[in-house]
């Protein structure tokens, strides 16, 4: 038996269970990690030294009992946009190419104090603002299905490092799409929880009203066990969310008798891939025949939440990567003259493209003159969003559709048109502003062998009923995963 | 409707962004910004009018804390990202004359 074919969940009982130790999984991890890496690029930062001796002090409690969580010993790595202490966090970006942080996301230390052990920090489009992992000032990340193919993004790297067997889970972020997109991509399941669920403290912030902390794994059961460690209450986020139902495992029930599901029409029409469309309404039918009942219906408003959300989250990150000044942390230019060219500089040389374009257009549709008809316009219509979502969840107790329009485009592609890009997070972006639960489960995959990935989303609070219905269909299959042997003989050749 | 933006609005909001764009680089962002714009005037297309503006999904109320420090000084290891620091404090170029 192969330690690194193990989901998380498997692998934590056999540590548990004195079958394998924590150094062997975590050594496993790293082997793994140096074989492929030259070739995917997950990773930003890969914390050798640091996971082994993780290692060992986590096995010393689990071996005094002090530690008896599933997730005990399980090795992970973690989006490079959530702080760890003492390790770089980059943001794939060159503005944060040397900051180390003298604190730990929230979500993070949960996971510490349940056992993990921290292999790295995973690449991502730089500060999150991308849908293919190339805008990363450090390279991009590659499909472990098919190096030509990008992972999808922002949380390409987390997705990718599991869809490779570079980690058993991952942490990703999801603003508009970024966990549920590379999930569908890479072939590996992703959650987006409610807004407030996770804490977003140390999460390093792009726009705030939109951003959540959420697993990437290979299977329901790992995302269901990784939620339920990072869930919590915290004073320290604002906008956290006191909930008393966060025991998600509960919710790993083989059984859709009777629940409803409403399959978006308005999300198969026009725009959609033929062999997307036909696996997700073939994965539609198995939970029918299953016992859930499906009905096709109208969400309406789709068209509108890409330009709603372009303005909102660009506002927000306009304001929020203001920090960015070269004074306290981060880049600061070589040559200036007085404070605010200093800031200036230090900022159109540290920010890459993607990154400007969002400030710039940010900055534009809050300022005088422009903030009504842009800014108070988009949340408007953000509460038009929500209504419709709340009309559906009247009828329904989950909505399925596709998770993106198509499989990874190939590297290269996407980047030349920001517009077509970014019409790419139709189906994703709604949920981030009706700030609702949704989740990524593989499904198919395409004529070229690409994955496919199925979105369900809930209603706020419902992640449940999305992992009861993921869990079921995940029952009817087989985990797939790319031939990661062969794709290492052709590195070698090359 | 096409939207042009000025040179002086795009003077403007590079000053907003605190962003210093070359010629060519503030002509794409230029050419960017009106494409984005001529999209995002599609929710024009949507009577919003008493709608209100739709911040936050839940009701949320300020965190509030009685105020007392509870991390400890870390000033030391702050101020190892500083760029440039001196005598325990950031260092800027000079601001008052």
């Amino acid at each position: 038996m192969d330690i690194l074919d193990l989901t998380a969940v498997e692998l934590g009982r056999k540590i548990r269970e004195h079958e394998i130790r924590v150094v062997e999984a975590t050594e496993a991890s790293l082997a793994q990690i140096e074989k492929l890496e030259p070739q995917l690029n997950c990773y930003v930062t890969v914390a050798k030294e640091q996971a082994l001796k993780q290692a060992k002090e986590v096995q010393k409690r689990i071996d005094d009992k002090t530690l008896t969580g599933p997730l005990a010993g399980v090795p992970m790595a973690m989006k490079d946009n959530m702080c760890l202490e003492g390790l770089p966090t980059t943001c794939s970006s060159k503005i944060l190419e040397n900051f180390v942080p003298t604190y730990t996301a929230e979500a993070v230390k949960r996971l510490i104090g349940a056992g993990a052990v921290i292999l790295g920090k995973t690449n991502m489009d730089e500060f999150a603002m991308g849908s293919t992992t190339e805008t990363s000032a450090f390279g991009e990340t590659k499909n472990p299905w098919n190096p030509a193919h990008v992972p999808g993004g922002s949380s390409g790297g987390s997705c990718a490092a599991v869809a490779a067997n570079e980690c058993f889970y991952a942490l990703g972020s999801d603003t508009g799409g970024s966990i549920r997109q590379p999930s569908s991509f890479c072939g590996v399941t992703g959650i987006k929880p409610t807004y407030g669920t996770v804490s977003r403290y140390g999460l390093i912030a792009y726009g705030s009203s939109l951003d959540q902390i959420g697993p990437v794994a290979r299977n329901v059961e790992d995302c269901a066990a990784v939620l339920e460690t990072i869930a919590s209450y915290d004073k320290k986020d604002s906008t956290s969310i006191r909930r008393e139902d966060c025991d998600f495992t509960a919710a790993l029930v083989d059984d859709v008798r009777g629940m409803r599901i409403g399959i978006v029409r308005d999300y198969l029409g026009e725009g959609l891939d033929d062999e997307v469309r036909d696996a997700v309404l073939a994965a539609a039918r198995v939970l029918e025949e299953k016992g859930a009942v499906t009905e096709e219906f109208d969400l309406s408003l789709v068209e509108y939440a890409i330009p709603a959300y372009y303005v909102i989250a660009s506002a927000e990150a306009s304001s929020n990567l203001s920090r960015f000044d070269g004074i306290k942390y981060g880049y600061r230019t070589k040559e200036y003259e007085g404070l605010h060219h200093l800031y200036k500089k230090s900022r159109s040389e540290g920010f890459g493209k993607e990154v400007k374009r969002r400030i710039m257009l940010g900055s534009f549709v809050l300022s005088s003159g422009y903030y009504d008809a842009y800014y108070l316009k988009a949340l408007r219509t953000k509460a038009l969003i929500k209504q419709a979502f709340d009309k559906a969840f009247s009828r329904y107790d989950l909505i399925l559709g596709p998770a993106a329009p198509s499989t990874a485009p190939r590297l290269g592609e996407s980047l030349q048109d920001p517009l077509k890009m970014y019409l790419g997070d139709i189906y994703t972006i709604a949920v981030n502003l009706a700030g609702l639960p949704g989740m990524t489960v593989p499904c198919g995959r395409d004529s070229q062998g690409l994955p496919i990935g199925l979105q369900l989303i809930g209603d706020c609070f419902r992640e449940k009923n999305l992992i009861r219905a993921a869990y079921a269909y995940e029952c009817t299959r087989s985990y797939e995963m790319p031939d990661l042997a062969k794709q290492a003989r052709e590195q070698e050749v090359r | 409707m096409a939207n042009i933006i000025s040179d002086e609005t795009m003077e403007y909001v590079g000053i907003l962004a605190k962003l210093e764009l070359s010629l060519e680089e503030k002509e794409a962002a230029r050419h960017d910004m009106e494409r984005m714009l001529d999209y995002i005037d599609k929710l024009n297309e949507l009577d919003t009018s008493g709608v209100e503006p739709m911040s936050h999904i839940f009701p949320v109320d300020n965190v509030f804390r009685e105020d007392v420090v509870t991390n400890g000084d870390d000033r030391e290891n702050i101020l190892k990202n500083a760029p440039e620091q001196k005598d325990g404090a950031f260092k800027v170029p000079k601001t008052v004359e």
